[in-house]
């Protein structure tokens, strides 16, 4: 029985955290427009998958910066610096191919020498062991809310892991639980 | 201090200074004319001696020159660099007196008062001054004066004999006032200086007895000289070569703290700065610095060096370094705010310094843009460059990914209850649509040749939510984006 409220929601600042899953970007964009200030987005340039700011969902698209990378070691070296920089406090990297403990390690570093939030957003089993959490995140058809997706947080390094049934709440501007339906 | 007609001046004419300039770049024989596009005619802007000896000149149409003269070759005319080939020759000019200006688009004025004896008198000066020009590759005319007037009228008109004798039209009249002056009988300066000033004023204006007491000496005439641009580059020679990273860091600090001490005094930063290292073997290393937004701050902008200087090899070591700004914006004072707790630059900084990796123009912001079409309703620029767009508004929702359209085996005007989209088999829960969008016609764009699409937002039973576009006038399905 899921509980009522997210757990390890809002992310724990100055860690670096990973979603996965076809809903990553969502989690990504509400976790964003929920921490306030400027957001760095790095990914790799050529791929033919393009954010689309008029469909962002919480984020004002004019917070956004997007650093295009030529490969993933670029897009590390990026996600490093802006990282330990800490002028803009939430950070996301979407990665394409794994990283290893060491590089997981160097990010956390990062992370917290600069108070900023990390978020990687992985293909599917391809986590860091640095990770402090990691999300799967899917969407899920409901009658009435086209905003409905489960989470689950499917690794925490300080606490259980669970799963729980949000929608964006556009009035209130946050994430709300919702209870799941009883078949 | 100088009365009027103690001055001397100088006036230089370069009568074929457009076709002289190309000619120096481009030489060859041959009649040889620059065309300009004046309205709907091309005109013959300037010419060589050749062309002038074929019975060519100034002002008429291209292809009457070219019927005149069958081997008449041709180049276009650039007024801009002409202008700037002129303020080089003013530049080299103050090499003979510090008081050099322009005179029209084709001429410069020296004030060589009191600068003459060191070129061995005023004769030698203009001897070699005009010798250099010409082995440039310069036609020039040089008169001189005791005023700016004289001088003009001399190089234009004839170096020798008195001022009196030379025509009216070196006065630097406008073309009616000096045939008014003619039809009057009054063809030389003498003669207008001689007849009674009050009817010459009513009839032509002041502007003719300016320019008169102007030639005469009797009206002062000011040479403006040109300010210099300021030269934002600084230099350090070391007496013995340096080679370690902190070592090469320190004096680059030197460099900045002189060369951010000019840009404060003009109220300009730095948008490119260049840092060459010149090794003891005569090699040149450079450090390019592309910032994010224009700096004259040495503490901000010597820690954007490091990466930079840090990749450099050194060799045998460094033995001079020359910091230079290639690039300066006006940067105005501002006034310090007591309010505001974050400081916009640090993302600027940071922007810079990811720049520096990838390259500035790979650090970009979205735009809002005026279009229905999806994906040119943004638009995206580097965020150096720019400042965060106001706006954002969908009337529709819209998908958070947009990819090329993906093509469904289904067909029928109607949303597919069930379709395989990247290998996976998915059913339709609910369909919310169509919205019509109609290509934008005053635009060719590859992607909409079929013509309008109707969108639909598929939100599947298996979760993801899709959108869809059907194409009535070609019927066929396709999945454009993807909404979280």
């Amino acid at each position: 029985m899921p509980s009522s409220s997210l757990t390890a929601y809002p992310l724990r600042p100055a860690r670096v955290h990973e979603a996965c899953g076809p809903s990553a970007a969502s989690f990504a964009l509400w976790t964003a427009a929920l921490t306030g200030g400027d957001v760095i987005w790095v990914r790799e340039g050529w791929r033919s998958e393009q954010l689309n700011p008029l469909g962002f969902q919480g984020l004002d698209p004019a917070r956004l910066i997007l650093a295009q990378t030529g490969d993933q070691n670029d897009t590390l070296a990026v996600g490093e610096e802006a990282l330990r920089d800490g002028a803009a406090p939430f950070v996301v990297l979407e990665l394409t191919a794994p990283i290893g403990l060491t590089t997981g390690r160097r990010l956390q570093l990062a992370a917290r020498a600069g108070g900023t939030t990390g978020l990687c957003l992985i293909p599917e089993g391809m986590g860091s062991n640095a990770a402090e959490t990691r999300w799967h995140c899917n969407p899920v058809f409901d009658a009435q809310d086209s905003t409905r997706q489960r989470w689950s947080l499917i690794k925490n390094k300080s606490g259980t892991c669970e799963a729980w049934n949000v929608r964006w709440d556009p009035e209130a501007h946050r994430v709300a639980v919702v209870s799941p339906v009883r078949e | 201090m100088f009365d009027g007609t103690q001055r001397r001046i100088v006036s230089l004419w370069f009568p074929r200074f457009a076709s002289d300039r190309v000619l120096r770049a481009h030489p060859q024989e041959g009649p040889f004319v620059l065309t300009l596009q004046q309205g709907n005619a091309n005109r013959v802007h300037c010419l060589n001696e050749a062309a002038q000896a074929r019975g060519l000149q100034r002002g008429m149409a291209f292809a009457d020159a070219r019927a005149f003269c069958p081997d008449l070759s041709s180049r276009p005319a650039d007024p801009a660099e002409d202008q700037r080939f002129l303020a080089l020759l003013r530049r080299w000019a103050t090499r003979w007196c510090p008081w050099v200006g322009f005179e029209g688009p084709d001429g410069l004025v020296l004030d060589i008062t009191g600068s003459a004896h060191l070129f061995g008198g005023e004769a030698a000066m203009i001897a070699s001054l005009t010798a250099r020009l010409t082995r440039a590759g310069l036609a020039v005319e040089a008169g001189t004066g005791g005023t700016r007037g004289a001088a003009w009228a001399r190089a234009r008109y004839g170096a020798g004999g008195p001022l009196d004798s030379l025509p009216i039209a070196a006065l630097r009249l406008d073309p009616e006032t000096v045939t008014g002056l003619q039809r009057m009988g009054l063809r030389s300066i003498g003669q207008v200086a001689a007849s009674p000033r009050a009817p010459l004023a009513r009839r032509f204006g002041a502007e003719l007895l300016l320019r008169l007491d102007q030639a005469l000496g009797t009206r002062p005439e000011q040479i403006s000289p040109e300010a210099e641009p300021p030269h934002y580059a600084v230099r350090l020679t070391l007496p013995e070569p340096i080679g370690r990273t902190a070592d090469v860091m320190a004096g680059t600090a030197r460099l900045l703290e002189r060369l951010c001490g000019k840009l404060t005094d003009h109220q300009t930063g730095a948008r490119v700065l260049c840092l060459s290292l010149r090794r003891v073997d005569g090699d040149f290393r450079a450090v390019e610095l592309r910032l994010a937004r224009p700096l004259r701050d040495p503490a901000r902008i010597l820690p954007l060096f490091e990466r930079g200087v840090d990749e450099v090899d050194a060799g045998f070591g460094i033995d001079q370094m020359r910091l230079e700004a290639v690039t300066v914006e006006p940067l105005p004072v501002e006034q310090i705010a007591q309010t505001g707790t974050r400081d916009p630059g640090r993302l600027d900084d940071l922007i810079t310094r990811i720049g520096t990796r990838i390259g500035l123009e790979n650090v970009i912001r979205y735009l809002p843009a005026d279009s229905h079409i999806p994906e040119q309703a943004f638009t995206i620029a580097p965020a150096a460059f720019s400042s965060p767009g106001n706006g954002w508004a969908s009337p529709r929702p819209r998908p958070v990914w947009l990819f090329p359209p993906e093509p469904l085996a289904v067909t029928g005007p109607r949303p597919p209850r069930q379709f395989v989209w990247r290998r996976m088999t998915l059913t339709t829960g609910r369909a919310t649509g169509p919205e019509r969008i109609s290509p934008e016609w005053w635009l060719i764009d590859e992607a909409w040749q079929s013509g309008m699409r109707d969108y639909w937002q598929v939100e599947t039973v298996q979760g993801r939510r899709l959108w869809l576009f059907y194409t009535p006038q070609n019927p066929g399905w396709f999945v454009q984006g993807e909404f979280a």
